[in-house]
């Protein structure tokens, strides 16, 4: 499919992204000038306050995006999942700008204009509204402009936390490693950032006094502002209302959630498909990085996740990894109910661990078979591991010294681009998923963990017990899911997904008419 | 009972010093002046001699560490800051308009601040910019930028004496001009003043400026009044220093 292709198919998703990113994006700027402006006055006013508050802007604009939503996940009323923690962070990060040349355009008032001002008998607030605000606009609405263009960008980012926007697609097509759904996100994201740049970039000709025309134009062009202001407060809105809960119907109202990669995301979509089917309405939180589906699902957000008790065990609730996956589902289950008041479903019937992956033609060369025949080879070899593995106990430390491994060199990257890099001989060993569909169309082959240093990974459903017994199908679907999906229906699904490019309700739908559900 | 004097004096300097506590001797110290009705005060002097402290702590724009200013018997510290100012006419160098404004938006700037009708902002906007030699229909729409250095010392001028207040304070207002429009706005200043029975206290380091618009010449240095004379007086006087400013006459102008 090229990219024309894909647009023609996809204008309409494409559009409702670029309509998210853009309101977004508006509402942020909004509240970001409503605080800022302020408090870069009150910054000129109190001179002691600047260093204080500008030092803290200028702090909170060098976390790093994907850092600041994690922070602001568990957080009431601020926090959770969706559009409203991005807003906070998209604020967060345009204050500074706007606070910034709020102050300099004032202060760059010419003094002999204010003292003039304040000696005609000017109020404060006049001397306010009347002389500085005015001389100060074209700065302001600089600091706006650069707010904005930056807004743009970081709300790319904010796809992670599930609030939409062009993200999704840029994220998307990294994980399945399509171009066409990279260069629609950023290219259309780009091309806001520029025409954001060079809307504003008008406006600050308008405002700086030097090309000032006769009033009547600056009244016109105050009227087109206001009209152009109502019209995107309204859009906002509609939009507001649109993310908000949906009103519960009689059969309950639930929100699922998934991790960031395929396979989380089609166990969420199975799970809501069943559960709309029952007549309960369903909230998509799908796509959330790290450890958020966790926070969100602790914090009430989310009502159901897809999970791996082996990532439960080490990832979250810090064990050693143990090899019995009976022991590893009960301690869960016991602890998730007594720290949580969280329910693990029964496993779903498949296990996803690690999978030690090498081209087939190596493996047939060399007579691979398991890892311990491959570690003499580690010293000439280049692995690439995702983000996760390295930095988890049952991953890269733990594996590298159960198997006494010294790679020439080990490369973090997006576990995603792993299959590629491996297929196309950037790397020679990766650590994948055992469900991903793509290990046999690469023809890539799964080393034995002869030494079982991979705790089980089966897969399961983490509810809230409170849910449960707010809307009774759930449990239900819970349980005719137990043993429901064997290893070769997860593979086959994901390949239908990352291989075939296919859309996940689609599939996920047919499967469900297939298994009789 | 007042002194008969009194009803006569607009502004009164009563010991008044200013001192900023950053910088260690007093801008302003134990200063005694009375500036009286209809007269125009010159207030000479090299920077740094406290002439423009003097003039803000006329309208407030500073109070005095110590001692009281008083305009028309009432201390500054008194008066509310906002009344106080919009009865004094204030002009600067270059005239300190708001190049955002039009030349009729910052004439009628305190008339309008005042709650005055527009129509009869409007007129006075026009009275004055022909009062001080523009015409209104050329220049009522214009900004500041598109004027001429002398045109908009005329204008802080006019802006200055919008709501008709009784006194004008004015900072080296022709400072910033060519010495032949400099000398052609003194003559006029010196004729509306006149005309209008505006009192005015004028700070310059210009002795010719002096000597032309002063009915009396207040000379300072280092923040104090070393003398206050007639113009007659002043260039008969032999005081060092006002020996040494006459001298400077005398080399730019010739003996006359």
């Amino acid at each position: 499919m090229n990219f024309c292709q894909f647009l023609q198919l996809n204008w309409a998703e494409l559009l409702l992204l670029v309509r998210q990113h853009i309101v977004l994006v508006f509402l942020a700027i909004l509240i970001a000038v409503s605080i800022g402006v302020p408090t870069g006055i009150a910054l000129t006013r109190y001179r002691a306050l600047r260093g204080p508050v500008l030092g803290l802007a200028n702090v909170m604009q060098t976390i790093p995006s994907l850092a600041l939503f994690g922070f602001l996940i568990p957080l009431p009323f601020i926090g959770g999942i969706g559009s409203r923690t991005a807003l906070v962070a998209l604020v967060l990060y345009s204050l500074l700008p706007i606070i910034r040349n709020t102050v300099t355009g004032i202060l760059g008032v010419e003094p002999s204009v204010r003292e003039a001002a304040v000696a005609m008998g000017m109020t404060d607030g006049q001397v306010l509204r009347q002389v500085e605000l005015p001389l100060a606009m074209g700065v302001i609405v600089t600091g706006i402009r650069v707010a904005t263009v930056i807004a743009v960008g970081v709300t790319t980012i904010a796809a992670a936390v599930g609030a939409g926007g062009l993200g999704v697609y840029i994220f998307r097509g990294l994980r399945q490693y399509d171009n066409n759904l990279l260069l629609a996100g950023a290219l259309s994201a780009a091309l806001l950032a520029l025409a954001a740049d060079f809307l504003l970039g008008l406006l600050e000709r308008r405002f700086s006094f030097e090309a000032k025309r006769k009033s009547a134009t600056s009244v016109k062009l105050r009227l087109a502002l206001a009209a152009g202001v109502v019209l995107l407060l309204i859009a906002g809105v509609a939009f507001w209302r649109s993310v908000a809960r949906p009103t519960p119907t009689s059969q309950g109202h639930v929100a699922i959630g998934s991790k960031d990669f395929t396979e989380s995301a089609l166990l969420a979509e199975i799970a809501a498909q069943m559960l709309e089917a029952r007549g309960v309405s369903v909230e998509r939180r799908f796509e959330l990085g790290g450890n958020l589906p966790h926070e969100a699902l602790v914090s009430g957000t989310l009502d159901l996740y897809p999970e791996y008790t082996g990532t439960s065990f080490t990832a979250i609730l810090h064990h050693s990894p143990i090899g019995d996956p009976r022991a590893v589902y009960n301690q869960v289950k016991q602890e998730y109910a007594d720290k949580f008041k969280v329910e693990v479903s029964p496993p779903l019937g498949f296990e996803n661990t690690f999978a030690i992956l090498v081209r087939g033609d190596e493996a047939r060369r060399l007579n691979l078979k398991t890892i311990s025949d491959a570690s003499p080879q580690a010293p000439r070899w280049r692995a690439g591991f995702g983000q996760d593995f390295m930095s988890r106990d049952d991953g890269y430390p733990g594996f590298s010294k159960t198997y006494g491994l010294k790679f020439a060199q080990v490369r973090e990257m997006d576990l995603s681009l792993t299959y590629i890099a491996l297929a196309s001989r950037q790397v020679d060993l990766i650590a994948g998923n055992s469900t991903e569909g793509r290990i046999a169309t690469l023809d890539l082959v799964q080393l034995a963990d002869d030494r079982h240093f991979f705790p089980p990974y089966e897969a399961v459903y983490l509810v809230r017990e409170d849910s449960l017994t707010r809307v009774p199908a759930l449990g239900e679907v819970l349980s005719r899911l137990a043993n429901a999906i064997s290893t070769d229906d997860m593979r086959g699904l994901n390949y239908e997904i990352d291989g075939n490019k296919r859309d996940p309700k689609e599939v996920v739908k047919e499967w469900l008419k297939t298994k009789k559900f | 009972m007042l002194p008969r004097g009194t009803d006569d004096a607009l502004v009164q300097f009563h010991n008044v010093s200013f001192s900023l506590p950053t910088v260690p001797n007093p801008i302003i110290s134990e200063l005694n002046l009375t500036v009286e009705r209809g007269e125009t005060l010159v207030l000479l002097g090299e920077s740094g001699c406290g002439k423009t402290t003097t003039l803000k702590l006329v309208n407030r724009l500073l109070t005095p560490t110590s001692g009281e200013v008083v305009v028309e018997g009432k201390p500054t510290t008194a008066w509310d800051p906002i009344a106080l100012r919009r009865r004094i006419g204030y002009v600067i160098q270059e005239g300190g308009l708001f190049p955002h404004f039009t030349i009729a938006q910052n004439v009628g700037l305190v008339p309008s601040l005042s709650g005055w009708e527009p129509t009869r902002t409007h007129e006075r906007v026009s009275e004055l910019l022909s009062l001080v030699g523009l015409d209104p229909d050329r220049f009522a729409e214009r900004y500041p930028r598109e004027l001429s250095g002398g045109q908009r010392q005329r204008i802080g001028v006019a802006r200055a004496l919008a709501a008709d207040p009784p006194l004008l304070l004015l900072d080296e207002p022709f400072g910033a001009l060519d010495p032949l429009t400099r000398a052609s706005l003194q003559r006029e200043f010196a004729e509306l003043t006149k005309r209008l029975g505006k009192t005015a206290i004028l700070v310059t380091h210009d002795v010719r400026e002096a000597l032309i618009l002063a009915r009396r010449i207040g000379l300072m240095h280092k923040g104090q009044l070393v003398l206050l004379e007639t113009p007659e007086q002043f260039l008969a006087s032999n005081h060092p220093q006002v020996r040494a400013y006459v001298e400077t006459l005398e080399l730019a102008g010739g003996r006359q």
